[in-house]
């Protein structure tokens, strides 16, 4: 994996820099010691690392438009970062850039339920944006499996997704307003407690770009009420062609699950081996999950049973009770901490239309014949957002190289068959080079100007999403 | 012109030598004027239809009764309840998946469904320097790159000329149950609807009407899905807004499609003359704008729905009728201009300079030489 290499002349000026922003920050909000910039070195993606030139923790917007503002005049490029959760290696800086972490801004700024919107400050964490509201019987719906730590920022950049997105969508769909400020230092309102833009659509446009187009402070976000219930059911199937005909076929019997979750042999193996929930030892597994009054879930999930029935299961566990419901879970919860167990693992997280399931892992499994790395499969198979977990040795000689482009022919597959390569990490670093394989000059030139709009100098976060062949013209001339 | 293929409208774009109006069925946008028609309605057809995966990909041409017929045949619907604008434009067009899109025509379900943009999954356009562009695709979670669908959506052709749109549709309810409050103040209402929306009973529907069918007002609130949920939550519902009164529950299930088809398409207004805007705010700020146009115009009519969130204003008068609501945060876009209009109010909200060089960036990127139903989106007419 390639960056660009850093300005020679910014990396000169780092001492003159740190005083440019010393001078519009509190002496605490400005980390400019080798030793202290290594916390910022990378993020999830921890195979690429690369201490930051300084890093700078505003406490509020007016803080974050004097430090983009000077960056601009100073032509200094700018990583920002929420918690440093990214799998794509989002918040990675290079060596010339000013990381701009929003860590310091998590306050709640409103809730208001008869308009079911709480509004924050973008560095406050996904669950506890939940948190403030879960008294009152409320929540905000997006939850990607890193929610304990992940902020609403780098939500907000990726569009992250999670379990329950078959649902009730993505960040996109529950995100009704921003304050975000611009790489020039404007700071500018989106969207607001209203529903839908006067123009263009900027909000939508902004999630999930990867903060390139701009820094988001603060946000109003959906929270809807807790449903009264919800209860699994756990399905074991021999093949994977038959759970992924039964997942098609309880779509369109009507019936909307909150979650659909699919994992195979050696992902159930490897769960059952470290979370012991009693998994059946099958081919495919599936856990389906149901919201609402319990006759309400009990009036769904006779239907579910009765579409699974009719393909054979080998195993059909519906939970009766919350430490059963917990235990059905438990397993799938606890799946990429398995894998860690075993050994290093690549998750990747292309989607293909829940149609192309059975083929996708077919071939899957050929693949990791051909490579000689295991691959374990565990996804949001409602929605065919799908987790290949490949497992490696790091420590072995060019065995990350291997999986890496194991991992680069899954993906190619997934747009192969009408996917995509990200359904909710985003591209990042870890998949921008192989953007041209779902899009052509064109599709990307579109993209690239919307860039040139919102980031003329092409300072914020530049080296992601697109090959850097693609911008290389871009980055110098700014 | 009208383009009977993707390359043929590519084609026609490049060979553009002036302006003209982006339309595809002609039901919803401003007459046309003197610019000639360059329309997407040949690219008609639906190219993939997967019920087991919610997903329909069609020609932006092609008709919305064709789509709503084939996705009824497997039990499916739109989420998003489009509009029919015909009633209030008087046209006697044929509506379109791509004018749907174009304006972002998102009906009473929107509340809780999301607006037509949170169905569209992928999009492909023809830019204004001709080149054929395609953003997102075809699967529910895709964040590979910028997301253009969004922008596209309720761009009203100002940035290109769709071609091609795949969107997620959903399983239509078996059954229905709507709650019908008689006689509640907007402020009351309002506070209903809210009330209900904040509720676990999962609303789809959430409107008031200040002068329902016959000239009384009637609150609405609607309940999907199967029949014995629907049975319970309806019945825990009126229990749960019981102090605003004992609704009647009307469930036949093509009185409640009628009813809500009523609000949708703003059966209600009738001064042709009028002009018609859709007002935007936050939901408990619905009686606030009815109560400040009703001071400024006693014969203005009004529909809330979205809890309140859309303000529809049948408003007499060819005036800026923003200038009524300083004051309460949202947005006004003019939807139809009233008889003896000048074309001096916007008809899109004037946006803040920031926001207004961010558009004006897009629409110059988009669309260089400035040949998309130009002056449409600019607050500047």
């Amino acid at each position: 994996m390639q960056m660009p290499e850093p300005s020679a002349g910014i990396l000169a000026r780092k001492a003159e820099i740190v005083a440019g922003l010393r001078d519009r920050l509190p002496a605490d909000a400005v980390i400019s010691d080798p030793a202290e910039t290594r916390a910022y070195e990378c993020d999830a993606l921890t195979a690429y690392k690369c201490p930051p030139l300084a890093v700078v923790l505003p406490a509020s917007t007016e803080e974050v438009a004097a430090v983009l503002a000077y960056c601009h005049a100073e032509r200094v490029p700018v990583v920002p970062r929420g918690s440093g959760t990214s799998l794509a290696g989002g918040a990675l800086p290079t060596a010339d850039s000013v990381i701009l972490g929003v860590a310091r801004l998590n306050d709640v700024i409103e809730t208001d339920y008869p308009n079911r919107i709480i509004r924050v400050q973008s560095g406050r964490t996904n669950l506890s944006v939940t948190g403030a509201v879960e008294a009152d019987g409320f929540f905000y719906a997006p939850d990607p499996s890193s929610q304990l730590a992940c902020a609403i920022a780098g939500n907000i950049a990726m569009n992250s997704g999670g379990a329950h997105c078959l649902k009730y969508g993505v960040t996109t769909n529950n995100l009704l307003g921003v304050t975000m400020v611009t790489m020039e230092g404007e700071v500018i309102e989106l969207g607001g407690a209203h529903l839908d833009a006067p123009g263009y659509d900027l909000l939508g446009l902004i999630c999930g770009s990867e903060g390139q187009l701009g820094v988001v402070t603060e946000a109003t976000l959906r929270i809807i009420h807790k449903p009264q219930g919800a209860r699994p059911i756990l399905m074991g199937f021999d093949s994977n062609e038959v759970a992924g005909a039964c997942v098609s076929d309880i779509i369109r019997a009507g019936v909307l699950p909150v979650a659909i979750e699919f994992m195979d042999r050696p992902c159930i193996r490897a769960c059952e081996a470290f979370a012991k929930a009693g998994y059946p030892d099958v081919e495919a597994l599936l856990i389906v999950e149901v919201e609402g009054a319990e006759a309400e879930i009990a009036e769904q999930l006779s239907k579910i049973t009765e579409i699974a029935r009719r393909h054979n299961p080998v195993e059909l566990r519906e939970s009766r009770s919350e430490t059963e419901s917990a235990l059905i879970w438990k397993g799938r919860k606890a799946a990429f901490g398995a894998m860690g167990q075993i050994n290093d693992y690549m998750c990747l997280d292309g989607t293909i239309p829940v149609t192309e399931l059975p083929r996708v892992l077919g071939r899957i499994g050929e693949l990791s014949k051909e490579y000689g790395l295991d691959v374990a499969n565990v996804f949001h198979a409602g929605d065919g957002n799908m987790h290949p977990l490949i497992l490696f040795d790091a420590n072995a000689d060019g065995q990350l190289e291997t999986c890496e482009r194991l991992g680069a022919e899954i993906l190619k597959l997934c747009v192969e068959v009408g996917g995509c390569l990200t359904g909710e990490h985003g591209v990042g670093v870890e998949k921008r080079d192989l953007m041209m394989t779902q899009y052509s000059a064109d599709d990307l030139e579109a993209q690239l100007a919307v860039k040139d709009v919102f980031d003329p100098r092409w300072l914020l976060n530049a080296a992601k999403v697109f090959p850097l062949d693609a911008t290389a013209n871009r980055r110098s001339a700014a | 012109m009208r383009p009977g293929s993707e390359a043929e409208l590519a084609d026609c774009v490049a060979g553009l030598t002036g302006p003209v109006a982006v339309r595809c069925g002609a039901t919803r946008a401003p007459d046309a004027g003197d610019l000639p028609v360059l329309s997407a309605a040949g690219l008609s057809g639906i190219t993939l239809y997967e019920p087991g995966a919610l997903t329909l990909v069609a020609g932006a041409g092609t008709p919305m009764a064709e789509i709503e017929e084939t996705l009824s045949a497997e039990g499916q619907m739109l989420a998003f309840e489009p509009m029919d604008h015909r009633h209030l434009t008087g046209r006697d067009g044929v509506p379109t998946i791509g004018g749907a899109v174009a304006v972002n025509a998102s009906g009473p379900r929107r509340i809780q469904a999301g607006a037509l943009r949170d169905s569209l999954l992928g999009v492909r356009f023809v830019d204004g320097q001709g080149r054929v562009i395609k953003n997102g695709g075809r699967v529910m979670k895709n964040v590979t790159g910028y997301d253009l669908v969004k922008l596209m959506a309720g761009s009203h052709g100002t940035l290109g000329v769709l071609s091609e749109v795949a969107i997620k549709v959903l399983p239509a309810p078996d059954a229905r149950a709507v709650l019908l409050f008689n006689g509640l103040t907007d402020a009351e209402a309002v506070e209903a609807l809210c009330a209900a929306m904040g509720s676990p009973f999962d609303v789809t529907g959430a409107a008031h009407l200040p002068a329902g069918v016959d000239g009384d007002p009637v609150t609405m609130i609607r309940i999907e899905g199967f029949e014995g949920s629907v049975a319970l939550r309806a019945k825990a519902l009126a229990a749960h807004l019981v102090r605003f009164g004992t609704p009647e529950v009307e469930r036949d299930m093509g009185r409640t499609a009628a009813g809500w088809a009523f609000v949708r398409d703003l059966k209600g207004f009738t001064q042709a003359d009028a002009a018609v805007w859709k007002i935007s705010v936050r939901p408990s700020d619905g009686p606030k704008v009815g109560a400040a146009l009703r001071a400024a115009q006693p014969d203005v009519g009004i529909v809330y729905d979205w809890s309140g969130g859309l303000v529809w204003a049948e408003w007499p008068d060819t005036g800026d009728l923003r200038v009524h609501l300083a004051g309460i945060p949202g947005h006004a876009t003019l939807v139809r201009a009233g008889r003896g209009a000048t074309g001096a109010v916007p008809r899109f909200a004037p946006e803040p300079a920031p926001v207004a060089r961010l558009s004006e960036g897009l629409r110059a990127k988009f669309d260089p030489r400035g040949l998309f139903n130009p002056g449409l989106m600019t607050a500047h007419v």
